[in-house]
């Protein structure tokens, strides 16, 4: 399959995490899995009018394509005469990105959101939006984006959302893989398009920092090692994705790295409503219940398993290293 | 005069464009333009200061530990605070490996493959250049993807992951180092080191350190029988790559890797035609006229506001026009080495030009000089000391943060009021090095460095412009942010 990538208000950090695919040479990988980059903005050789002429061709029709991924979000802005004019960034001669991208959507046969601000505006559209960023197809949370709530691709699939910030390099790999071969179907998404094969998981699955978690043991500064849930912000119990059990750059999450998940796969993650590394909280209790638990269970549970809290764990929970091992039991007397 | 618009420049993170007044068959103007505008300082105002480290790495997918050490740093100085010894330690080893993964993509990736060109194709050398470093296929590509996707395996145990980690405080860092978590990062350097000693060099990093000036070089360079620096030395003597594309501007630097005590692996200030001048922040000005934003001359970027403004008469980029004492500044690997004095880079600039050729070799003789660093500031962390501190905010404070990143200097200036972000200016390294012109009508250092290059007024642009052009690394989300 023919694959074109397009950057647009991005970082261009979605390429370079998947550069740093560990699993084999990524082209390689791609090329076994029948995928073809006729362009790609870091790696192509073409430049210049001669990348042009080749993304005409394919947006013009005049040659045919099959995956088209898209990185950043889509700038509508500013707007002129009430119409957005996308001159917040040009690709080629003045012409807005936008309507490269839609040009391109509308001839591919798969269209690939590249990481959350190309799935739903993401960072770009942070504060008060300055660039009138939004994704392909959800702006935020809501559907509608700039291809619209209705687009779906030649074979029945809404865009998908390889959303994270930026998506793991295996997410990207395995998604493409999957389209390339037909085996990614509308069931294999979830509701906010995001392939079912990392979104169905949540990030607290797996976290070292369980047993902290368990009984509420929390870390009070950066660089401790109890829970950050208490009281520095994470919120892994409710973010969709499976960074605590399919490892970042060889073995790191952000939990390991010791700071806390700020749901960077999900819409709207950038404006959390409060500073990022705090927990909020109402009558001492954190508002951001974990996914599915009720909410006097929760409560109940707490309040019980922090009175169960064992000095040790409690103890670890506000150091930067180990201070208390776990005891040695022996079986045999 | 013909007008030639070359673009979009792929192979350089982020969006470009440039635009050529032809005469006669060479370049008599250039302007660069950065066509894509995103408004982080507009999205920053307002927010916790804090918040800034979740915000300014998201600038840039290739810089972002860079970016992340710059508003720590900015944090850390309006608190009023420095981290602990481990925690400086950490800083240098994060940014260290994003700047060397930065160099090694840029010379395998983006610089390279241009060798490979059809217009080369008559040339001795083509044959062995182009199957090693053609785009996507060539060999060395791949061996460079795999090396840099081991290494930046450092970033799991240093920084959680890679790119965008919150690791990086201005107390230190989050990720405190077990005795057996350095083991195995000494393994992945040592990795590292391998490959750069078999592939890049073929020879040991001490030995192209020790290079103290042309005849070394050229000494070392008549025994050496392998390796991508021969290969690339090869290509700069026949195509003249050491006087091509020369800015004649000051080289910059604002002093890279913190030692402590004031220290710096390379020390910072301003080259200039040889002498070297001490580096004073309050002389950095930016200049709007010739960007589309509201406003003309120059401001203190801590006075500034950033308020964009597409269709402003005469401005032809959203990059603004950094200016030092009204100056215009090259920034990057070859400024840092000429401003700390390194006698080989020293050498060749004053016999042959800091151009194309001199910048290049610059950064490879960076991997030469901080992968020893690395792996001495491995040896001092120390497990059991600590390695993050609180850093308090009052209610109303300045902090300024300077780091150098791969490509050269990078400031972040940050007012706090009431608590909350009240201003936030960024000037990036390609913000000095792509800057437009300034109300006197100065070209910026890229603008300048295109300045005669032969140039057709039809037809296809010739890969000298795009050696120029990709010389500086630039990266152009962290240009306009
Ligand atoms: S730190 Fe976050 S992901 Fe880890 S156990 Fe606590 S809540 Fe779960
Ligand atoms: S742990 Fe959370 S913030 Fe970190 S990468 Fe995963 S989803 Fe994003």
């Amino acid at each position: 399959m023919k694959l074109i990538w397009l950057q647009s208000g991005g970082c261009g950090g979605c390429t370079l995490s998947w550069l740093g695919y560990a699993h084999g040479p990524l082209l390689e990988v791609l090329a076994e899995a029948g995928i073809e980059l006729v362009w790609h903005p870091s790696l192509s050789a073409a430049s210049g009018d001669e990348a042009l002429a080749l993304i005409e061709a394919y947006a013009s029709g005049a040659r045919s394509f099959d995956i088209l991924c898209v990185e950043g979000a889509l700038l509508r802005g500013p707007w002129l005469d009430q119409l957005p004019s996308g001159n917040f960034h040009c690709f080629g001669g003045g012409k807005p990105m936008l309507d490269w991208v839609l040009r391109l959507a509308m001839r591919a046969r798969h269209v690939v959101a590249i990481g959350s601000c190309a799935a739903f505006g993401g960072i770009t559209a942070a504060g008060g939006n300055p660039t009138d960023a939004a994704g392909l197809q959800h702006d935020g949370e809501i559907g509608g984006g700039v291809l619209g709530p209705y687009f779906r691709d030649a074979v029945g699939l809404p865009v998908v959302n390889v959303s994270g910030c930026p998506p793991h390099p295996d997410w990207i790999t395995e998604t493409l893989a999957m389209l390339a071969q037909g085996r990614l179907t509308a069931d294999g998404l979830d509701e906010f398009g995001r392939p079912r094969f990392f979104a169905d998981r949540l990030v607290h699955h797996g976290c070292p920092r369980n047993e902290y978690y368990e009984f509420k043991a929390g870390a009070e500064h950066p660089g401790e090692q109890g829970c950050l849930m208490e009281n520095l912000g994470c919120k892994g119990t409710q973010a969709h994705a499976d960074c605590n059990l399919r490892l970042w750059n060889g073995e790191g999450s952000c939990l390991r790295g010791g700071f806390p998940c700020i749901r960077c796969t999900e819409p709207e993650f950038e404006e959390p409503g409060h500073p990022f590394n705090t927990t909020p909280k109402v009558a001492g209790i954190p508002i951001g219940l974990p996914a599915d638990m009720p909410k006097a269970w929760f409560v109940a549970l707490a309040a019980l398993s922090k009175s169960a809290t064992p000095p040790r764990v409690k103890e670890n929970a506000t150091a930067e290293r180990l201070r208390r091992a776990p005891s040695v039991k022996r079986s045999k007397k | 005069m013909t007008r030639r618009v070359v673009g979009p420049f792929n192979r350089v993170e982020g969006d470009l464009e440039v635009m050529l007044d032809v005469e006669g068959g060479h370049v008599a103007a250039a302007f660069v333009n950065s066509p894509l505008y995103r408004g982080f300082e507009q999205i920053l105002e307002g927010k916790t200061p804090l918040d800034a480290l979740v915000f300014v790495p998201r600038i840039c997918g290739i810089c972002s530990v860079a970016q992340s050490a710059a508003a720590a740093r900015a944090l850390a100085d309006a608190a009023g605070i420095a981290p602990p010894r481990n925690g400086r330690l950490a800083a240098n080893l994060t940014l260290a490996v994003e700047n060397l993964a930065d160099h090694l993509t840029h010379f395998y990736l983006f610089f390279m493959p241009d060798f490979a060109a059809a217009e080369y194709a008559g040339a001795s050398w083509y044959a062995e250049v182009s199957a090693q470093f053609r785009a996507q296929s060539g060999k060395a590509q791949t061996e460079a993807l795999a090396a840099r996707a081991r290494f930046m395996q450092a970033m799991g145990l240093l920084a959680g992951k890679w790119p965008h980690t919150l690791a990086v405080q201005p107390g230190g860092t989050t990720r405190p180092l077990t005795e057996s978590e350095i083991f195995r990062l000494r393994r992945i350097v040592r990795e590292f080191r391998a490959f750069l000693e078999a592939r890049l060099f073929a020879a040991s990093l001490e030995t192209i350190a020790g290079l103290d000036g042309q005849t070394a070089l050229e000494r070392w360079r008549k025994q050496a029988r392998a390796g991508d620096l021969r290969l690339f030395l090869q290509l700069a003597d026949r195509l003249d790559l050491w006087s091509l594309g020369q800015s004649g501007a000051r080289f910059l630097s604002v002093g890279a890797y913190d030692e402590g005590g004031g220290a710096f692996l390379f020390a910072p200030g301003v080259w200039h035609a040889g002498t070297v001048l001490p580096f004073a922040p309050h002389q950095v000005s930016e200049d709007v006229s010739c960007a589309r934003y509201v406003g003309g001359k120059a401001q203190r970027p801590a006075e500034e506001r950033t308020v964009p403004r597409y269709d402003k008469p005469g401005a032809y980029s959203w990059c603004k026009a950094p200016r030092l004492d009204g100056e215009i500044c090259e920034t990057g690997a070859l400024a840092r080495q000429l401003v700390d004095g390194q006698p080989l880079v020293s050498d060749l600039v004053a016999c042959r030009g800091a151009g194309v050729g001199a910048r290049v070799l610059a950064r490879l003789l960076e991997f030469a000089r901080v992968v020893p660093a690395l792996e001495r500031w491995l040896d001092a962390c120390d497990p059991d000391g600590p390695w993050c501190m609180p850093a308090p905010l009052a209610e109303n404070c300045l902090g300024v943060g300077f780091v150098e990143a791969a490509r050269g200097a990078l400031g972040h200036w940050l007012t706090v009021r009431h608590g909350l972000i009240g201003g936030y200016q960024i000037i990036a390294p390609t913000t000095w090095n792509f800057s437009p012109r300034d109300a006197d009508g100065q070209p910026g250092a890229l603008e300048r460095a295109l300045v005669g290059l032969p140039v057709p007024e039809q037809g296809t642009i010739p890969a000298v412009v795009h050696h120029v052009v990709r010389s500086f690394d630039p990266c152009m989300v962290c240009t306009v942010h």
